[in-house]
């Protein structure tokens, strides 16, 4: 397992290595003068040369590439020009509250998608497993915006049960925090639900139809145990790999679902800073969210080699 | 003795999609919006853009068969002409990954010594979430349609190249394609002929859920403001617009919602039945 996790470190190093390239590339992407475009029109020339000197586009790019990953390893990443603090310092602020919605999220993909692919394998070709897959193929068809959209019009203006926005911390009122993180997590989680359940069902099915199942069954195992412990415990193992992508697309999701419902996360902050041309901080939460989605990667890898022993990652 | 009548591959392919009950759903409801886009100058001779402040807040009816927006301007036309600027963005999208993507995949499955340093780039560009990346990159090059589709397709043709890299690699190993190297054929007469027709099938299913995501990023983009700039009818923009007056006004945010829901579910289940058709290994099972 050691092995394993060091292999897969190692490996992650050329991807991070790239993605911090990638975002420090993004700056000079900015057509023409990058100092020009986040000052704005109405700046100021002594204004632009200022931007340009703080943000080190003064100098040589080789010279400002060293600099970036010097500032990197010391775990600095600049000030945000919006909120004036390091950007460092806004991310881990905003974090805790994109990760408390993404667990409630991941909890409820994982409830709604494993019951309902498993239900509908073992009911499989009658009306209950057509039902699950038409709404299963409803989920991952409705834009989680417009979901959350259509969400606040019913329960939040029409029946007044949820407020339209807002955040309450967890560690502050944990009843607040549920009645201001259901809506968008539940928007977050019917798309990956839809995707989760199909995934399910067709995984199951392919267990079911193996012959130490036909085995356990013919020795007279009853219906449940060959359910959990002989099908479901084999199905989880290749299922555990799409966690990965859920985790990914739900961080991704939660960019616009926390701007729709005011929601103080790392979305918001990121959305923020892309319209107020805030680039440090649009550098710095992308390489921060990204390597964190790596790690969560390389964790998924992990969770598989430790359910399925046959899997060895020789040196792939 | 005649030999039976055999249908060409192509025919058996095309009866099969006909017969497949949810990939003509799918046909409908996708074709349905490319009528709509495709007609607009027609059927929506009113400018998406016009105000009239005496007919603001409408609701559907007979006079604006959608309503009208808070500036008055009629939805349907809005919506209409906002379908054309999905399907175009889709598929250009499509189109750029199409290319790019098979290029970058092709090169990388067939060419060891390149593949190493081509999928690394493209590992990369994949670590990043997907909306995350397209705002980073939009937020870089400006909020315009053009520029929307620059990011649209720096975020998913990595995706593609991977597809295509990985059916690549287990063509180049077949006896057919080791007889043609034998027989003296270039590198380029083996991808041509034996390699890339024989890639499409992943190819072709990819793109028709690409053409999905496309959308849908773009509605996100543009309901986030880091879109095309309003007043461009884009379903996201006149989501964006009807946030504010969703308790009067609510169809301003449930039209192009449903338009837009209605363009992905097609499109998921036309790329569903193309999977079930065309490349029969990833089917979900039936």
């Amino acid at each position: 397992m050691g092995g394993i996790l060091v292999r897969r470190l190692l490996g992650a190093i050329p991807i991070l290595l790239l993605v911090s390239l990638i975002t420090f590339g993004m700056i000079h992407m900015i057509p023409g003068d990058p100092a020009v475009a986040i000052a704005g029109m109405s700046a100021t020339p002594e204004q632009i040369a200022n931007i340009r000197r703080d943000l080190g586009l003064d100098q040589p790019l080789l010279r400002q590439l060293w600099d970036w990953y010097a500032n990197l390893f010391r775990g600095d990443l600049g000030r945000s020009l919006l909120l004036g603090q390091p950007v460092v310092q806004a991310t881990m602020l905003r974090l805790p509250v994109t990760l408390a919605l993404s667990a409630y999220a991941l909890l409820l993909t994982l409830l709604i998608g494993l019951v309902t692919g498993i239900v509908a394998a073992l009911r499989q070709n009658t009306w209950i497993d057509q039902a699950a897959m038409v709404l299963a193929m409803i989920g991952i068809s409705l834009p989680s915006f417009y979901l959350g959209l259509l969400m606040i019009i019913v329960f939040a203006v029409g029946l007044r049960l949820l407020p339209t926005g807002g955040y309450i911390a967890l560690t502050e009122d944990p009843l607040g925090w549920l009645a201001t993180s259901t809506m968008p997590a539940v928007s977050l989680a019917l798309l990956l639900a839809g995707l989760l359940a199909r995934i399910t069902r067709s995984t199951m099915l392919e267990v079911l139809r193996q012959d130490y199942i036909r085995t356990a069954r013919a020795k007279g195992l009853p219906g449940r145990t060959v359910v959990v412990k002989h099908a479901l415990a084999n199905a989880l193992i290749p299922i555990t790999t799409v966690v990965g992508i859920i985790v990914s697309l739900l961080i991704s999701g939660s960019v616009v679902i926390e701007t729709l419902f005011s929601i103080p996360g790392i979305g918001q902050l990121l959305t923020q800073a892309v319209l107020n041309r805030d680039y440090p901080m649009v550098q710095g939460g992308l390489l921060i969210t990204t390597a964190l989605l790596v790690l969560v990667n390389i964790g998924v890898d992990l969770c598989y080699a430790w359910l399925d022993p046959r899997v060895h990652y020789d040196g792939a | 003795m005649t030999e039976p009548k055999r249908a060409s591959p192509f025919r058996a392919t095309m009866l099969r999609l006909l017969h497949h009950r949810l990939f003509m759903l799918g046909c409908v409801l996708f074709g349905l919006i490319v009528l709509l886009a495709i007609l607009a100058p027609l059927i929506a001779r009113v400018d998406p853009n016009k105000l009239s402040m005496r007919s603001k807040f409408r609701p559907p009816g007979t006079d604006f068969i959608f309503g009208t927006d808070n500036f008055g301007r009629s939805l349907w036309s809005r919506v209409v002409w906002g379908a054309q600027l999905s399907m175009f963005i889709g598929a250009t999208v499509v189109a750029v990954n199409a290319v790019f993507g098979t290029a970058i995949g092709t090169v990388a499955g067939y060419f060891k010594p390149l593949d190493n340093g081509l999928m690394r780039i493209n590992d990369a560009l994949m670590a990043f979430p997907a909306v995350l990346l397209a705002i980073g990159v939009t937020a870089v090059l400006g909020p315009s349609v053009n520029d929307v589709i620059i990011a649209l397709s720096i975020v998913y043709t990595p995706r593609t190249a991977r597809i295509v890299r990985s059916s690549v690699i287990v063509l180049r190993e077949m006896e057919y394609v080791q007889a043609a190297r034998a027989a003296g054929a270039g590198h380029w007469r083996i991808l041509r002929f034996h390699i890339l027709p024989n890639a499409m099938a992943p190819l072709i299913v990819q793109l028709s859920f690409l053409f999905a995501y496309a959308v849908l990023t773009e509605a996100t983009l543009s309901f986030l403001g880091v879109g095309a700039v309003p007043p461009t009818p884009t379903w996201g923009n006149i989501m964006a617009e009807g946030r504010q007056y969703m308790t009067d006004a609510p169809w301003i945010i449930t039209i192009p919602g449903a338009a837009l829901m209605i363009t992905v579910l097609g499109l998921n289940l036309l790329g569903d039945g193309l999977r079930d058709v065309l490349d029969p290994r990833l089917r979900i099972q039936q």
